[in-house]
């Protein structure tokens, strides 16, 4: 169900009529009060696409569930914030002062996030959110926040792994979008990489909206392979260009969660064969849930979903569990969140996966290489790294007193540790 | 009877967290718009009474943003964050105005653009000094004579008190003797040279009234969200602020503040119910200048006068054109 404001309307006055009933009436009623859910995702301007995408996610799960979890009825509020900061915060407020949400799913880009974070931390609204910010959930962590995607640099580790030892690939340049994300994406191959024997030789930048990466590709040395952390339709662009300046095949293309989305697949042409990706969560498992999950979608929406839906119906399954463990109950904020945090799931649409302690999540990043199949391209799964966390296997204490990855600092050296971190 | 209407309205306004329905949330929409309005009200100065379209106000706004939310962060005291970011703001002012004033016209818009881009530019690249794409967020809002802002109603009042200000010192302004030989640069520019007007300097004094407006937006902008971010420095901040003046009627006290409620209003309060607000906001646009091409303000006053009535012919020299 899309809640409209009409609908919410209504059901305030119902529920206005309820209380009028009188005392008796009441306790029942308080028993029955659906749970609201706020969105906050973008539904116009740039980011759109990846917006739309996860409230077809989201609107699915609940579908799924006939809106009802742990027994209560669910509202979905849903609120555009235009992809901008001050949208997001006013929106925001709405969702909390106004709707009285119980929880908030989203906002979709890391900016986004980071401008409504102390406001939500001072109503302790528990957010579940895709926005990949490291220090979120890290050196300066929102108590509140529960990420069942990744943060940017997590995928990041495995691939870097993957490169210098599976494909021993010794040289890389790289191209990435830039901002925040784009620099934790490169900080994070390069932590690892350089640890593995690697080099990156240059680290090159283009801004989000650029129409021409032919002034980048002429950059690209001779080194073995290129990494690409851009998101958004941008590696469309990127790989399309690489391929009609003749670059093509002369690199390993290796890529970030959001570089061969599987919700891209249909825009990429043959260039993409070949490409190599790491991503939390992909089309192509073939978990059980998984399966069903990619045939609802794409009963719903004529596409197949990438990590923006995957995310948020990871989201809905999170939040039915904490519902179930706290017997529905959502006023306790601590409690909830807590419960969220404690989850853990044998199997899901991404495999099994837990919470560490900042509530950020621990699970399977997979491999994957775009192959031609009949019909178009797949994501073929390669190599599945189980249980990655945020911290790789870092030793946690030290990687919490270094600094965030920056555009052109040098990660500090943190040694792996073979035995995992946490 | 003009003066009683102003005052009523500024009693409704003030009265407005007694009675708006949706309790805080209203409060806070409520500010936003008078932030906005005193912004476009700024703005109004040039477009309106200047004739310079300038495109590259949000960089003034969104400096003043910056600055206050850099200094903040930094720990230093409110009162000097606010004195810095009004006085840094003027000074930048003064540069755009010193570069912008070598044309008019397209010129005039087209180095407005650039200059703003040129500080958008900085605030997403310099990342070390302005956070980046991140910005920097700040969890204080300022507690003048000890009372808390941080709730919807004080900072409702606090901002009001500001819009009151900024109204009646940009209605002093456009009534003096220096707004009124604006308003000839606008019309005459050359006549009133061979009169003895320094035309320059007048439209150079314009301009900063103008900057000084931005300023004090921006820096209860960065109160109201508590954060600054590139986007508050971009193009579309920029197009915005001028559709709001030119929706709400250029040249005129109460346009901009209409536009700067027409605009939120759509984005804020109309996106909850409509989808595709974008698409309504735009046909709302075209309405406007199909119908009444002067404004909101104007057009509704006219109709009220004459209803059916044609709109009069555009002014020489108004809003866009090349003054000769």
């Amino acid at each position: 169900m899309r809640i409209t404001r009409r609908k919410a309307l209504q059901s305030v006055v119902g529920a206005g009529i309820g209380a009028s009933l009188g005392p008796l009436a009441r306790p029942a009623l308080a028993a029955n009060k659906p749970i609201r859910i706020g969105l906050l995702t973008v539904l116009t301007g740039p980011l759109a696409e990846g917006g739309i995408q996860i409230r077809a996610g989201t609107e699915l799960f609940l579908k799924q569930r006939n809106h009802t979890l742990a027994g209560r009825k669910v509202e979905l509020i849903i609120q555009d914030t235009g992809g901008n900061p001050a949208g997001a915060k006013t929106k925001a407020q709405e969702l909390v002062e106004r709707d009285h949400v119980d929880m908030i799913f989203g906002p979709y880009a890391a900016f986004e996030l980071l401008a409504i974070n102390s406001y939500l931390i001072q109503h302790k609204m528990p957010t579940l959110s895709l926005a990949a910010a490291d220090d979120l959930t890290s050196r300066t962590p929102n108590p509140y926040l529960v990420r069942a995607s990744a943060t940017s640099s997590q995928a990041m580790y495995p691939l870097a792994d993957y490169a210098a030892r599976e494909l021993k690939v010794k040289t890389v340049d790289t191209i990435a979008d830039d901002f925040a994300f784009g620099y934790e994406e490169v900080g994070g191959f390069q932590q690892v990489f350089d640890d593995d024997g690697g080099t990156i030789r240059k680290k090159l930048w283009s801004p989000l909206h650029t129409p021409d990466y032919t002034p980048y590709i002429a950059q690209i040395g001779a080194v073995d392979g290129v990494v690409i952390g851009l998101a958004g339709s941008n590696p469309v662009k990127f790989l399309q260009q690489y391929a009609s300046l003749g670059m093509a095949g002369k690199h390993k293309l290796l890529g970030g969660e959001t570089a061969a989305d599987d919700a891209l697949l249909k825009s990429f042409g043959d260039e993409a064969v070949g490409f190599i990706s790491a991503c939390p969560y992909s089309a192509s498992y073939d978990g059980t849930q998984n399966k069903d999950f990619v045939a609802a979608y794409t009963k719903q929406t004529g596409a197949v979903p990438g990590l923006n839906a995957a995310t948020f119906y990871l989201n809905g399954m999170v939040t039915e569990a904490a519902l179930h463990a706290t017997g529905g109950k959502t006023d306790d904020r601590a409690a909830l969140v807590k419960a969220m945090r404690a989850t853990s799931f044998k199997d899901s649409i991404r495999g099994p996966f837990h919470f560490d302690r900042f509530g950020n999540v621990v699970g399977n990043v997979f491999m994957r290489r775009i192959d031609k199949s009949g019909s178009g391209l797949v994501n073929t799964i390669i190599k599945v790294y189980p249980n990655v966390s945020q911290f790789w296997t870092f030793d946690v204490k030290k990687y919490l007193a270094t600094p965030n990855y920056t555009r052109n600092g040098t990660p500090a050296k943190l040694a792996q540790n073979a035995a995992g971190a946490e | 009877m003009k003066p009683l209407a102003i005052a009523a309205g500024l009693a409704a306004l003030a009265a407005l967290p007694l009675w708006m329905p949706g309790g805080s949330y209203d409060v806070n929409i409520a500010s936003q718009v008078m932030i906005w309005a005193v912004f476009a009200l700024g703005l109004n100065v040039l477009v309106g009474y200047a004739g310079l379209v300038s495109l590259g106000q949000a960089g003034l706004f969104g400096f003043a943003c910056y600055v206050a939310a850099w200094l903040v962060a930094a720990g230093t005291a409110q009162w000097i964050a606010a004195i810095a970011a009004i006085g840094f703001t003027l000074v930048l002012s003064a540069v755009f105005a010193v570069l912008a004033l070598r044309g008019t016209g397209i010129s005039f818009l087209m180095i407005t653009l650039t200059l703003g881009e040129i500080v958008w530019g900085i605030a997403q690249r310099w990342v070390s000094l302005t956070g980046g794409d991140n910005g920097i967020s700040v969890s204080t809002r300022p507690a003048p004579f000890g009372i808390s802002l941080d709730t919807a109603t004080p900072f409702f009042y606090a901002t009001f008190a500001m819009f009151v200000v900024m109204l009646g010192l940009v209605w002093r302004f456009v009534h003096s003797p220096l707004g009124v030989a604006l308003r000839g640069t606008r019309d005459q520019p050359r006549r009133m040279g061979a009169l003895g007007y320094n035309v320059w300097l007048i439209r150079f004094l314009g301009f900063l009234v103008s900057g000084f407006a931005a300023a004090v937006a921006g820096l209860f902008f960065f109160y109201y969200n508590e954060f600054a971010s590139p986007y508050v420095l971009s193009l579309t901040t920029s197009a915005e602020v001028v559709l709001m003046v030119i929706a709400g009627g250029a040249a005129t006290l109460l346009g901009p503040i209409v536009g700067a409620a027409l605009v939120l209003g759509m984005q804020d309060v109309v996106s909850s119910y409509v989808a595709h607000w974008n698409l309504m906001l735009g046909a709302i646009f075209v309405a406007i200048i199909l119908f009444m091409p002067e404004g909101l303000v104007p057009g509704l006053a006219r109709l009220a006068r004459r209803p059916g009535a044609a709109p009069a012919a555009p002014r020489p020299g108004a809003f866009g054109r090349t003054p000769s």
